[in-house]
């Protein structure tokens, strides 16, 4: 108990320099924030905390913006700005605001802070046109994946939940092409996508297929693909570590149009994601192949009966599938600016309910879920729905539709069993 | 050799910790989906989840812990009708699909700063919180003792050949008694049974002896949680004994090897499998609890991974077996932890560093779940027969 105001004492007499540690423990809680405005962090500026009780204790900001209090007590604090100590253009919404601290945690209080010249107000018709861009963005991506993803259900029968490691993939060695090695983007994103859709071939070389020639029931064959995820993930992390990497390191220029703004790498992205879509439906439709694996999707046994080399079509379908993943790896990685050892884990979830949603095993319909799903996530937010549960909205809609439609919006019922 | 004492003796804390019981209890309610009833549940995570906000919510908000536990219970049960209610009369995966999408829900709403009150979002909730009505329970005292105080030092001084001997005559004890449980020692009922306790006794004291453990009596992590912890383990897998002999249990077995069969004797397929899920669910939730007594409720402890460790526990010690859930739970956390101090030993920190090792350990579970699966999916003691489902 005798540290605790030694420390606040240490706190203030280095504050404004470098940033000081505010650690919850058990009879001591920390309230804390950073002070900034859309330009930038503000030092030196002085902070009250009050408590119940009326003893006030003061923070001033660091070099980076940051202050932070330690309390003894629960209760109710009044945090207070000095308004005089802030720089002459700035003005505070409300310089006074309440939190409850609690024992063993770090409470945010923030500040709103603004420039003069600072307009945060935008129409509610700007923001559903942009969350709509941003949802047909994260739509075409996630479709990318989806697809392989459900062909691969179609013609094997496998939910592959190592899909999203897959994506990862791609991510991380578009990170290891370009940013490392220094490769040119363009050559580096397909080396990538070269690069993973091998890895398909050699997956359904190496494991798929002589899994497949032993007989392994369908739900050992899933539990599988849980331990290569899991293992992938771990690989990942081994030599990446927990933090993000870039595939490119320079921040995207952004362009606007009328009241959308969006980043040129994300146009780029989006257009190749687009023909890219196109080609894989046009290649289902019109070409040989493609009318095989549609064939093999529909009915495997019926497929081989006819002629058609099962084998080699789902070793193309695999092939296809994590080239598929992996260039929607590197373009996620390039629109979001980054990627994580859990990047794919991420969208895991979007993926599987864009093909449920879609019909599991029907190309085009995963197409569709994709987009569904995508553009769900992103408008929910604007239409009232707090963002931390926009990814439940998707679920939501997943849970609805399986109790009404089960086989999906373009699969056929009997493939439901 | 004192490098492989330490090593073998991390390995000896972590198997008897509490948290290995919990999951050892949500690996046996796993095993009554997967195992039993060829239910595919991957969100055995979000009903431990629940269990552990049920609970920790309630007291934390100044409920009576037994409350808090109804309250855990509840939660999962309501869980397990709404996955239930939309999938189990649809094909396998699209339970799979729906559990572990619903979990990583849970998970994200349990982050959410909207419900910081309740949750404590991404921080959590703290375990000093809710943990008083449990400790208070406790009679084992004050002060720290070691379960067994007759160890490896007091004979020859705790010379080299005296523990080696003793790792010997373990591991023969070990094999023995999985040789008795499979029943190829030749015994048969009372006989199997009594061969099994008196080696299970004779190899969980000889451990005691050469890996003296001391810990408080007490405490946040001491032995009164993990004396109620294994103790609901003993429980648990007592129950699911009963339940599997009964006529229910039957009908289980039957809904994983045909549906149909089972629907054309007149019984309820769907009604079968959702009193299957919620069960296994309940003990999912029951394992929760335990899991946040000693640490905090924090929603990323009991995410995805998770439940895929649960995966891996229960296939390495069998499906469909009594005794596999908690074989497995034991070896599954005892050899991550040997495999992680192993190579943090003997392996150069340019070569893998600190936190390289964590991360090395668990790619080597996932291999090993892969080759489990395809090499030998029945595990440890179970029956190659019995695994033939298919959802």
């Amino acid at each position: 108990m005798l540290v605790a105001p030694l420390i606040v004492l240490l706190g203030q007499s280095s504050a404004g320099a470098v940033d000081t540690l505010c650690l919850p423990g058990p009879d001591k809680a920390c309230i804390a924030g950073t002070l900034r405005t859309e330009d930038g962090v503000l030092p030196d500026v002085t902070i009250t905390v009050t408590d119940e009780a009326g003893t006030v204790q003061e923070a001033v900001t660091s070099d980076t913006g940051k202050w932070n209090v330690q309390v003894d007590e629960e209760g109710t604090y009044t945090v207070a700005l000095d308004k005089t100590t802030l720089p002459k253009d700035l003005d505070v919404a409300k310089s006074e605001i309440t939190v409850q601290a609690k024992f063993g945690a770090t409470l945010p209080a923030l500040f709103d802070v603004r420039t003069a010249s600072y307009d945060a107000s935008t129409s509610k018709v700007d923001e559903l046109v942009q969350s709509g861009v941003n949802g047909l963005r994260l739509g075409l991506l996630l479709a990318l994946a989806s697809v392989g993803l459900s062909l691969i259900y179609g013609t094997t029968g496998l939910s592959n939940f190592a899909h999203a490691e897959q994506v990862t993939l791609g991510g991380v060695l578009g990170y290891l092409f370009v940013n490392s090695w220094g490769l040119n983007l363009w050559i580096g994103g397909v080396l990538v996508v070269l690069a993973c859709a091998f890895s398909g071939y050699f997956q359904d070389r190496v494991l798929w297929q002589p899994l497949r020639r032993r007989g392994l029931g369908l739900t050992q064959m899933i539990i599988v693909t849980i331990g290569l995820s899991l293992s992938l993930q771990y690989v990942f992390q081994y030599f990446l570590g927990a933090g993000t990497v870039r595939v490119v390191q320079d921040n995207p220029s952004v362009r606007t149009f009328g009241s959308v703004t969006i980043t040129n790498q994300s146009l780029v992205a989006m257009a190749i994601s687009i023909v890219v879509l196109a080609a894989v439906g046009f290649a289902l439709l019109r070409t040989r192949i493609g009318r095989a694996t549609r064939a093999v999707s529909d009915n495997p046994a019926l497929a081989s009966a006819s002629g058609i080399d099962t084998d080699k079509v789902i070793r193309l379908v695999w092939t296809v599938a994590m080239g598929l993943a992996g260039l929607s790896g590197i373009l996620y990685a390039l629109v979001v600016n980054g990627i994580k050892w859990d990047s794919g884990l991420q969208i895991l979830l979007l993926l599987f309910a864009a093909v449920t949603l879609g019909g599991l095993g029907t190309a085009f319909g995963a197409l569709l879920g994709a987009l569904v799903i995508g553009l769900v996530v992103e408008v929910s937010p604007v239409v009232g729905m707090p963002g931390d549960f926009k990814y439940a909205t998707a679920l939501l809609i997943l849970i609805l539709l399986l109790l009404v439609r089960p086989q999906g919006l373009l699969g056929k019922p009997q493939r439901v069993g | 050799m004192d490098t492989i004492q330490g090593i073998l003796n991390g390995m000896m804390r972590e198997t008897l910790s509490p948290q290995t019981a919990a999951v050892a209890i949500a690996v046996i309610g796993l095993n009554i989906h997967l195992g039993f009833t060829g239910l595919l549940n991957f969100g055995q995570a979000g009903f431990m989840l629940l269990g552990a906000y049920g609970m920790a919510i309630s007291v934390w908000h100044g409920l009576p812990f037994a409350v808090g536990i109804l309250f855990g219970l509840g939660a999962a049960l309501i869980f397990a009708l709404v996955l239930g209610v939309p999938t189990l009369k649809l094909r396998g995966d699209y339970l799979a699909i729906v559990t572990i999408s619903a979990a990583e829900i849970l998970r994200y709403v349990g982050r959410s700063s909207l419900l910081s009150d309740f949750t404590g979002a991404a921080q959590g909730i703290p375990g000093s919180q809710y943990r008083t009505p449990f400790t208070s329970l406790s009679f084992f005292g004050n002060g720290s003792f070691t379960l067994w105080p007759f160890n490896y030092l007091d004979v020859a001084g705790g010379a080299a050949w005296v523990r080696i001997l003793g790792w010997i005559v373990l591991v023969a004890l070990i094999v023995g008694l999985v040789y008795v449980l499979r029943g190829k020692a030749g015994l048969a009922g009372g006989a199997k049974v009594g061969a099994a306790v008196v080696l299970g006794v004779l190899a969980v004291l000889l451990v005691f002896f050469l890996f003296p453990v001391p810990n408080q009596s007490t405490g946040v992590n001491g032995w009164w949680v993990r004396f109620v912890a294994w103790t609901i383990v003993a429980i648990c897998t007592f129950l699911v004994f009963l339940l599997v002999r009964s006529p229910w249990g039957r009908l289980l077995r039957g809904v994983r090897e045909d549906e149909d069969a089972i629907r054309s004797l007149g019984k309820n397929v769907f009604s079968i499998k959702m009193q299957a899920l919620i069960i296994g669910g309940l003990f999912g939730a029951i394992g929760g609890m335990i899991y946040v007594l000693p640490s905090s409720t924090q929603p990323d402890s009991m995410g995805r991974s998770l439940t895929f460790f649960c995966y891996t526990a229960l296939l390495i010690g069998g499906a469909a077996t009594i005794f596999g859930p908690v074989l497995g739970a034991l070896i599954f956390f005892g050899c991550r932890i040997g495999i992680k101090y192993t190579a943090s030993a003997y392996i150069p920190d340019s070569v893998m560093n600190a936190q390289q090792t964590e991360q090395f350990s668990y790619i080597v579970v996932g291999v090993a779940l892969m080759l489990i699966v395809i090499f030998r999916p029945q595990g440890i003691l179970g029956n190659k027969r019995e695994l033939r489902f298919d959802v």
